[in-house]
């Protein structure tokens, strides 16, 4: 597989905070990233970096085996689609996408009149009158129909309904089943793209704490469910990165594919084995990590949950 | 459909596998391709791919060059086979564990599928009696 990014040690610090610490990674050509984590982890930052919207403080950065800043050769061929997009005054759709045809060679221009048709986009309105899901519908267009060789969806959905969300799920999937590239998408709805996605990274307060294969997590974590005394029998030894208790009954989140054995364990002791979706996974972690940092309290562990990965 | 816990590409092998099982995908038939099964299940064309490509390790499917995959000869039977071998722990195993907490004998189990079945065979004969 041929990578198409490459990022070694990249740090960025804004003043006093280390907004992204120490990272490594590559990208593969062709392949659908998830790019998951907290509000602040770090994930617009990387992203702009990478887009050469940003500086990085430290660290080496290649796209295409190249130094993207002020290099249009890579430029060109990279779409970075932002969930607070500005265009400019008194612009309609349809400059905006004017602009992006004559911007990415590979603009694709009946798949952008087709997708104008299906998000109903009023294209001879200016940008600045459209509503917030208009708005995001006009940086989904750009950022399909443009077809760039990497393309970047930064929560590209505030706005979009579940019916518009839906479409561009679908459409993104039927356009790399034809024209493959590199997609690159920053969600926070984990549930819903998480089907879509080859890969996963999880940045967490600036670091990597996940690059893998989706599927390969799938299995990573199971609940364990039922009476209290027989679930700490099971899980004495294992990782237990989240534990949940009502009456008698306790619900315990392990880490660690389960074998067959233990499943004939589990069984025999009278426990439920609940699956753990891609969602609840990052949320535990990110929240496991969180519980262990220096000088994080309890009550900050406690809002993770509900606060960030809605 | 995609159930939560387990492997992807798992799942669409065993969903085209029961259709090799219930004979809605013959053999020497053509198998969905990765992304007609992509689109359907609303995955990633990648993982698609992943679990065609189990079955044609597995000798399930077999490639026919610039045509697409087909469903070998022989697969229903293997399937069925393999199927029958697992019965017994995935079905079987779980009915007595939740039979013992009940406290149901072997022997009450034995009776009581023995009623099930005969008021299902009642039933689709009704059915076939009237067909509407």
């Amino acid at each position: 597989m041929t990578s198409v990014i490459e990022v070694k040690s990249l740090t960025k610090r804004y003043r006093d905070t280390l907004a992204v610490d120490d990272v490594s990674f590559a990208i593969e050509q062709n392949r659908i990233y998830g790019l998951l984590g907290r509000n602040g982890a770090g994930k617009t930052t990387v992203m702009s970096i990478l887009t050469a919207q940003n500086f990085a403080t430290s660290g080496e950065v290649r796209v295409f085996g190249e130094q993207p800043y002020e290099n249009t050769r890579v430029l060109s061929r990279m779409c970075f689609v932002r969930e607070s997009q500005k265009y400019p005054e008194d612009a309609t759709a349809r400059h905006a996408f004017g602009m992006a045809r004559l911007f990415f060679p590979r603009w694709d221009q009946p798949l952008a009149d087709r997708l104008i048709d299906d998000f109903q986009l009023p294209t001879k309105r200016t940008i600045k009158k459209l509503s917030r899901g208009q708005l995001s519908a006009v940086g989904v267009i750009i950022g399909l129909a443009s077809r760039a060789e990497i393309t970047f969806f930064d929560e590209p959905y505030l706005g979009l309904d579940a019916v518009a969300r839906q479409i561009f799920y679908d459409r993104l999937l039927e356009d790399y089943a034809t024209h493959p590239r590199t997609v690159i998408l920053s969600s926070h709805l984990i549930d819903e793209v998480s089907n879509l996605l080859e890969r996963v990274l999880v940045i967490d307060r600036g670091r990597i704490i996940m690059d893998e294969e989706t599927d390969a997590v799938r299995d990573r974590a199971a609940n364990i469910v039922g009476d209290s005394a027989a679930v700490d029998a099971f899980v004495a030894g294992r990782e237990v990165i989240h534990r949940e208790s009502l009456g008698r009954v306790s619900s315990v989140t392990v880490l660690g594919a389960l074998t067959p054995a233990d499943r004939a364990r589990l069984a025999a002791a009278g426990l439920d084995v609940a699956p753990v979706s891609l969602q609840q996974l990052i949320v535990r972690t990110t929240q496991h990590a969180a519980g262990n940092g220096v000088g994080e309290s309890a009550a900050d562990a406690a809002t993770t949950e509900e606060g960030a990965l809605r | 459909m995609i159930e939560d816990g387990r492997p992807i590409f798992l799942q669409i092998a065993e969903s085209v596998e029961d259709a090799i099982v219930d004979g809605s995908l013959a053999e020497e038939s053509q198998a969905p391709s990765t992304n007609e099964l992509a689109a359907f299940h609303r995955i990633n064309p990648a993982t698609a791919a992943k679990g065609i490509a189990m079955l044609a390790d597995k000798g399930v499917l077999y490639k026919r060059r610039g045509v697409g995959m087909f469903v070998a000869p022989g697969s229903r039977v293997r399937l069925l086979v393999e199927r029958r071998a697992a019965f017994a722990e995935s079905f079987v195993d779980p009915l007595l564990a939740e039979a013992q907490t009940l406290g149901l004998e072997p022997a009450d189990l034995v009776a009581l599928i023995n009623d099930r079945a005969a008021a299902r065979a009642a039933v689709s004969a009704t059915i076939e009696g009237n067909p509407q």
